[in-house]
């Protein structure tokens, strides 16, 4: 099918159609923060029935980074930190990156982690290791490149994170409650729709892979009600077009070669096993944990904010009462406000 | 004001600089307006604008053309014919004379183009890793034509919004060039000076209101006037237009062109019939694919988006420069 027709509106109109129809009440989780975006750009929400409703889950990397790896990002002297741009405006307990670095700190934002290798030819470079399978290959083949060309003035600060076992968490400690999962398309290319099995078969919940035109997310959201009818949920694959059963098998090659799985703490959610990816032993010299002494901490202040029940899709940004009021995107409380990705953003910018 | 320093966001051009001249210069300074140009005496026009980019060279232009076409627009806004500039230049110890050169030659080049003439200036030179190699500002000079008055206040709900082409071809030539992103072919910026189309669209139509839509981009421009005139306005996506390559960068780095900076596109409100402008802007250099993008309204408040499948979203002012996103 021509890309242009999952815009297409008749195509549109008739699956809406069909969803109107639409009577058991059902809660369908979309994980990933590109989907919460898209879905607020489209206006989706609007051409539901009151039936479906869509919660927002834990895929927002910069939302989910604890405040403890900026702030000690914000500690390091005489060196370069290149980061992903949409990280500079989150609030740490010391504050942002970009006020940091309005006061001094070498700040710089860059759209590829190759580029930090770049830096670290002129001067000490720190590279924030943030985010989910899609964007953690490219490091850990960054990692790799450095380690090659023996680059001793460069290296990352791991705070990965794996999605599979996010949302074995969240279903584990049973205070969320979701009738099916529209699953991130980006991520899947890496990992495969297959990584998903546990959902149906630990608990009994269903899940589609999805794109992130319109047309994939209402196909994906037909498709978890028609599980739901035939009581039959298993992992769908809609994103066919890119995503396959098994994934990137030379992506994972590059990930596990540098990386290996650890516990990580999720910003909001706390520490969940298995959840993260530090490095291998052999890769250790381009560990900026190991480098500058830093230890990740549960340092998180209380502020009101409840970014942690949004990402665990206990309550909708609205509910929470900072929304609006004190929190807005000029004035993030927490980080769900902050990157474009997450939900308090989105539903701040599309769904007032 | 709450934070207590000078970011990157206060010079945006969005919510954050508004907020900076209203609290900080106006408040000193009583502006007689927060355009970009002012009258000041027997219809004479003054304006002026620092220009700062990095790279200094990149395609469709460097900071030399850029320091000449964007104060010539500035004052084109108004409706005014601009007639000379001056220039000061700050440089960074070790900057090339011969760099130099080709950004003056650039300067004379764009400003016999538009019909201009640079009169004076002035020179500073700063120390080694002061500047980013140069900074130019320049200040314009125009005078308006007998009966022209383009004001915001002139707008009414049924007046028609029109661009004069593709929106956020000088951001992606600028990210192209800046972060090698190495696209096939080379996005070029749409750097140009708009006087000859403004005194065209001024002759073909009823024009109430330009503005050039640079930094912020035409949502900014939009939630602007909304503000100023409250009333509202709805803009058709599919109107819109945008390049393909735009589309593509703006999809991989999650930006929107409608908040990107242009240097040679502007945004105009016109009543009545405007096939006829249309036509005639079409027949410009600068006009090719001029398009009505919208309308304004009674229907909403603030500036809405019909999107291609019918949704209706908000466009909002935004307080900083979007932040592309990690994935």
């Amino acid at each position: 099918m021509e890309l242009s027709n999952f815009r297409n509106p008749e195509l549109i109109k008739k699956i809406v159609t069909e969803l109107q129809g639409w009577k058991k009440p059902v809660k369908f989780m979309e994980v990933c923060g590109s989907h919460t975006m898209a879905i607020g750009h489209w206006g989706i929400r609007k051409l539901l029935p009151e039936t479906i409703s869509l919660i927002s889950g834990p895929g927002c990397p910069v939302c989910v980074t604890p405040s403890s790896v900026i702030d000690s990002l914000i500690d390091l002297k005489d060196v370069t930190i290149a980061t992903f741009g949409d990280l500079i405006r989150v609030p740490g307990n010391k504050g942002t990156l970009e006020q940091a670095r309005a006061k001094g700190l070498d700040v710089r934002m860059i759209y590829s982690p190759m580029e930090a290798l770049e830096m670290a030819r002129e001067k000490e470079t720190v590279f924030v290791g943030i985010g989910f399978e899609t964007t953690i290959p490219g490091i850990a083949y960054t990692i790799m490149e450095a380690s090659r060309q023996n680059l001793k003035n460069f290296s990352v600060l791991p705070a990965f994170k794996l999605i599979p076992p996010a949302l074995d968490a969240l279903l584990s400690a049973k205070d969320t409650e979701v009738d099916g999962f529209i699953l991130p398309g980006h991520v899947s290319v890496i990992i495969g729709s297959d990584a998903y099995n546990l959902l149906p078969e630990k608990f009994g919940i269903g899940g589609v892979v999805t794109g992130f035109e319109p047309l994939d997310i209402l196909v994906g959201i037909k498709k978890l009600t028609d599980q739901i009818k035939a009581e039959k949920p298993e992992i769908e694959n809609e994103y066919s077009r890119v995503v396959t059963g098994k994934g990137n098998m030379q992506a994972q090659e590059i990930i596990y070669k540098v990386l290996e799985v650890e516990d990580a703490l999720w910003r909001g959610l706390g520490w969940i096993p298995k959840s993260g990816l530090g490095r291998r032993e052999e890769f250790e010299e381009f560990d900026a944990t190991k480098k500058y002494g830093i230890t990740i901490t549960d340092t998180e202040e209380q502020t009101g904010c409840r970014c942690g029940d949004v990402l665990k899709g206990k309550i909708i940004p609205p509910e929470c009462p900072l929304f609006g009021k004190v929190c807005n995107p000029n004035n993030p409380i927490g980080p769900c406000m902050v990157s474009s990705e997450g939900s308090c953003a989105a539903y701040y910018k599309y769904e007032r | 004001m709450k934070s207590e320093i000078i970011t990157l966001g206060h010079g945006s051009g969005a919510g954050l600089t508004r907020k900076l001249i209203e609290e900080v210069f106006d408040k000193n300074f009583q502006l007689p307006t927060l355009d970009d140009a002012v009258e000041i005496e027997n219809r004479m026009v003054v304006t002026t604008d620092a220009h700062v980019v990095k790279p200094i060279f990149f395609p469709g232009g460097d900071i030399g053309k850029l320091s000449v076409t964007g104060t010539v627009n500035d004052v084109s806004m108004s409706g005014a014919i601009p007639k000379y500039l001056l220039s000061a230049f700050i440089i960074e110890e070790g900057f090339k004379i011969a760099d130099l050169k080709k950004i003056v030659e650039s300067m004379k080049h764009a400003a016999e183009e538009a019909g201009v003439h640079i009169i004076a200036g002035d020179t500073k030179v700063v120390e080694k890793g002061k500047a980013d190699g140069m900074y130019i500002t320049t200040t314009g000079i125009g005078f308006l034509p007998a009966g022209v008055n383009l004001t915001s206040k002139n707008i009414q709900p049924g007046d028609k919004i029109i661009v004069n082409g593709t929106l956020g071809d000088h951001t992606v030539a600028i990210i192209n060039a800046r972060e090698k992103l190495e696209l096939d072919p080379t996005p070029q910026s749409d750097c140009a000076s708009l006087n000859g189309l403004v005194q065209l669209m001024l002759k073909n139509g009823k024009i109430k209101f330009l503005r050039d839509a640079t930094r912020g981009g035409v949502a900014t421009i939009l939630n602007e006037v909304t503000e100023e005139i409250n009333l509202g306005i709805i803009i058709e996506e599919d109107a819109v237009p945008i390049k393909d390559a735009t589309r593509a960068v703006c999809g991989l780095l999650g930006l929107d062109p409608l908040y990107m900076a242009n240097e040679g596109k502007l945004v105009l409100f016109v009543s009545g019939e405007t096939s006829n402008l249309i036509a005639e802007m079409k027949k410009h250099e600068l006009g090719k694919d001029s398009s009505t993008i919208g309308e304004v309204t009674t229907e909403v408040k603030g500036v809405y988006l019909r999107t291609s499948i019918g949704g209706l979203r908000p466009l909002l002012m935004l307080e900083s420069d979007p932040l592309p996103r990690i994935c």
